[in-house]
């Protein structure tokens, strides 16, 4: 079966509706047929409806998604109380072990995200993969850090995410791979994407899934749990009315 | 492999590939690079559209080091692999369709 790519973190600069366009054409041009889009916490709908229609034009689906950065669990608490309901994706970006670990147990994350270059903050480690294996987070692995970096940082960073990505296999937590890309220069195709995996000794297999089954099933998740439909896990509302 | 150059500016053919060279070295080291077998074979700078021979064995190591390419002396780039084939008529075959 044919496979359907997604880009879970882009990140355009919001302001300018020129580039934030651009790169949503050129993410069709380069094959992905779902996007989706970091929007700050306060964002009013009506900002991502031209980014929508531009989607729809260029034969792509949209996602919404915020990325959560709190400094303490609470905060974290609070965050996902106020956002898990108006985001497709919530991404926490865990900058601290506690939040790491309550965002790893808390079921209305969907994605885990360690984007320190030192190798002592990242916190996605055998305890982290336990409990996030209950849970129902990915591991999100941003490319723009693997490009934009060079010679002995690199060479530490790819340590880090092999170690990671074999973590995540064992403990069956899908890895969703992402390009994190600000600007037009640092898209990749997916399979492009895919091919840097390489680099981490992530089979070929799951690298293509971190960008195509893996992301796509967040959505589908996601999008379920959001209609008015849905009462609870494998429950939801087929049909209203006197009769029923 | 035929390749195209995403970029604001003209890059050259021996640009792109000391660039290549350059980070399949960086990569996978020299025994690594002399793995490769890369050789430019046709390159159209108006259409920023190129194609480079590799090694059968080597194109996932070829594909990694073209996405990991960010620039190409000062100038900002991104390196997309349009497809790939095992013969050269095939390829412009397929880039034809």
């Amino acid at each position: 079966m044919k496979r359907t790519y997604a880009d879970l973190h882009l990140c355009p600069n919001l302001a300018d509706t020129e580039q934030a366009l651009s790169m949503v054409k050129k993410a069709s041009k380069l094959g992905y047929r779902m996007i989706a889009i970091t929007f700050p916490p306060n964002f009013v709908e009506a900002d991502a409806r031209g980014l929508q229609n531009a989607c729809k034009r260029a034969t792509m689906d949209f996602a919404t998604r915020v990325d959560l950065k709190p400094k303490t669990p609470d905060e974290l608490l609070k965050g996902l109380r106020r956002f898990r309901r108006r985001f497709e994706i919530v991404a926490v970006l865990c900058e601290s072990k506690d939040v790491a670990r309550q965002a790893g147990k808390d079921r209305r994350v969907d994605l885990l995200n360690f984007s320190s270059l030192d190798f002592r903050r990242r916190f996605f480690d055998l305890a982290e993969a336990e409990l996030a294996s209950n849970g129902l987070a990915s591991f999100e692995i941003d490319m723009k850090q693997l490009l934009a970096l060079e010679g002995p940082s690199r060479i530490r960073l790819l340590s880090s995410l092999r170690r990671e990505a074999a973590i995540a296999e064992d403990f069956g937590i899908p890895i969703v791979m992402s390009s994190g890309a600000s600007g037009e220069l640092l898209m990749r195709r997916p399979l492009e994407l895919a091919a840097l995996a390489n680099l981490f000794d992530l089979g070929q297999r799951a690298a293509l899934d971190a960008v195509s089954r893996n992301p796509m099933s967040i959505v589908k998740r996601n999008r379920e749990k959001l209609s008015a439909r849905f009462v609870a896990p494998g429950i939801r509302i087929v049909r209203r009315g006197k009769d029923c | 492999m035929a390749l195209e150059i995403d970029s604001k500016e003209p890059i050259g053919s021996d640009e792109f590939m000391d660039a290549l060279w350059n980070c399949v070295a960086r990569l996978y080291g020299e025994y690594g690079a002399s793995r490769t077998g890369l050789s430019l074979i046709d390159y159209d700078a108006e259409r920023r559209f190129l194609v480079v021979r590799a090694a059968h064995t080597a194109v996932e190591m070829v594909r990694t080091a073209l996405a990991s390419i960010t620039r190409i002396g000062n100038k900002s780039v991104a390196i997309h692999v349009l497809c790939v084939s095992g013969t050269i008529k095939a390829l412009y075959k397929k880039i034809r369709l």
